[in-house]
């Protein structure tokens, strides 16, 4: 059942309990109840509203960076994410197989806080050893959403 | 001048649901319930293929039957879902839809004054391509409490001396009822003994939702041999424009569908072809996730009716729900059209479906969780204000 919550709260986190409980087959109490130990495990971790900021008149810059870094004894690679990711302006940190070792994607209000950022905080970490930046200059799809509007129904309204 | 039209198309009634589209048509921002068709855009993967196969320039006729590879998945594919065995050389060939598939048999097997058993609430063709054949149609009136479903009963009072074919359209539109395993073996037994045949529609067939596959009646002892098995790519694969369906059978009863199919139609849409070796080949994971979407607004669709107050029998199969709206003292037809004229919500009315379809709706759930609710919503305040 677990699953089955997650796979639509991934994609419609305001829906009703009631509703989820109805659509999956399931009783109300049941889903309410597994929704809150997954936010106790910390299986669902928030709730996020997709936004194309793009529609909006906001200024804001997202950067793709690939970072190789050293890992530390005894600690691998997390502490070094850990310190990564504590900088607010970091939105997500990966760990990667192949040619680097995290794709840290942030987001910044221009292009210059990004590079400032990845100058002065990033880069002069002890253990990073390179940097990539990559700027997105235009989202088409993100979490499985297109971010262009849906054409209009075009079936016919009747039909058998 | 003489009269240019035939007495027998003539004598044929226009669709019920045609005289609702018309009405439906010239309401600006009406929301529907009403179609029979799937709100997925075909997969993506089926929609390139056929760019390709038109990039390559394979825009010339395939042979009559249909391509073979196309042939050749199509019987892999009702192996592995169905457990049924077709040789693709003579015993299956590609139509423009469903639609004409049902056209096809019932001319090809009827003779002037054969009866051919037709299950109501069901599907529009039946009795026209019934009356085209000078077929004499016999109504089954399927009943709720039996959830639409085929008793064995019902048809031994159907049957008469002159009795050839039995439609067997499930799951069937508009009731979403399904036909268990255990249901076929009686009527297949009937079928047997009696001497019948079978025209199994089952086009709907990706789409039940009991937790267990969809039968075939043709997979039963006995029965391949005198069963038309209909199905094709519109319901399940959303593939409704594409026009494109098949036919299996006996290669007796197939050789002379495909004559017809030959003279009428020569062949299948190429591209459509094409595409739909894709469809089988790739996109078992795009029909269960649109196969699960349904089940979900089916859940929701009929919670919302109950809370409402009507009766509601709970459909397992195809993307419709039909509500019982007796209680309220209306025929399906005033209900539909008060409803459509103060709320703006098309629905079609039961009787669109056959005389016993009265006292009943077909609401489509082929549409997205928002629109159903505000569609519902509307509804709601409708029942209320009754």
């Amino acid at each position: 059942m677990r699953e089955e919550i997650l796979a639509i709260l991934e994609h419609n986190a305001r829906i009703s309990v009631h509703d989820l409980a109805v659509m999956l087959g399931k009783d109300e109490k049941a889903v309410a109840e597994a929704i809150c130990d997954m936010e106790a495990e910390h299986i669902i971790c928030g709730y996020d509203t997709l936004i194309n900021w793009d529609g909006t008149d906001a200024e804001k810059v997202t950067a793709l960076i690939e970072v190789k870094v050293t890992p530390q004894r005894g600690m691998g690679f997390d502490r070094i994410a850990e310190h990564i990711y504590q900088y607010d302006e970091v939105n997500s940190v990966y760990l990667m197989s192949g040619a680097f070792d995290f794709t840290v994607i942030i987001e910044g209000r221009s292009m210059k806080s990004v590079a400032r950022f990845v100058s002065e905080k990033l880069a002069p970490m002890e253990e990073v050893q390179s940097c990539a930046t990559h700027f997105v200059l235009k989202k088409y799809k993100d979490h499985g959403i297109t971010f262009v509007a849906e054409d209009p129904d075009e079936r016919m309204l009747i039909s058998p | 001048m003489r009269n240019p039209l035939s007495d027998k198309v003539m004598a044929i009634k226009p669709s019920g649901i045609r005289k609702f589209f018309d009405i439906v048509s010239e309401m600006k921002d009406a929301i529907s319930l009403g179609v029979g068709e799937p709100d997925f855009d075909t997969p993506w993967p089926i929609r390139e293929e056929a760019i390709y196969s038109l990039e390559k320039g394979r825009t010339f006729y395939t042979s009559n039957s249909g391509l073979k590879e196309l042939k050749e998945e199509i019987c892999r594919y009702l192996k592995r879902k169905y457990e049924l065995e077709y040789s693709p050389a003579n015993e299956v060939f590609v139509t423009v839809g469903g639609s004409e598939a049902i056209d096809l048999a019932i001319r090809a097997m009827i003779n002037p004054g054969e009866e051919i058993l037709i299950p109501q609430p069901c599907y529009v063709s039946y009795l026209p391509c019934t009356q085209l054949a000078d077929g004499v149609p016999v109504f089954i009136n399927l009943k709720e409490e039996n959830e639409f479903r085929l008793t064995p009963a019902e048809l031994e009072a159907a049957i008469t001396d002159k009795t050839k074919i039995l439609v067997l359209p499930f799951p069937n539109n508009p009731t979403g009822a399904v036909m268990t395993r255990s249901d076929l073996e009686k009527i297949a037994k009937i079928i047997i003994e009696k001497d019948i045949f079978v025209i199994s529609d089952e086009i709907y067939s990706e789409l039940t939702y009991t937790g267990e596959r969809h039968v075939s009646i043709a997979e039963l002892p006995g029965m391949k041999e005198r069963t038309i098995t209909i199905n094709g790519f519109s319901k399940g694969f959303a593939m409704t424009g594409w026009r494109l369906g098949y036919a299996c059978g006996p290669e007796l009863i197939i050789k002379q569908m495909l004559k017809i199919h030959q003279f009428a139609i020569m062949c299948a849409p190429t591209t459509s072809q094409y595409a739909a070796v894709i469809a089988l080949r790739e996109c078992d994971d795009a029909v269960a996730k649109m196969m699960k979407a349904y089940d979900q607004r089916r859940r929701y669709v009929v919670d919302r009716f109950r809370g409402m107050g009507m009766d509601c029998f709970e459909p397992y199969g195809a993307f419709y729900v039909f509500p019982s709206i007796k209680k309220f003292g209306m025929t399906s037809d005033e209900f539909a059209t008060k409803l459509l004229e103060t709320k703006k919500v098309a629905v079609v009315p039961g009787t669109a479906f056959g005389d016993c379809g009265e006292g009943f709706l077909r609401i489509s759930y082929a549409y997205s969780l928002e629109n159903l609710k505000t569609a519902l919503d509307r509804i709601e305040e409708f029942v209320k204000e009754l």
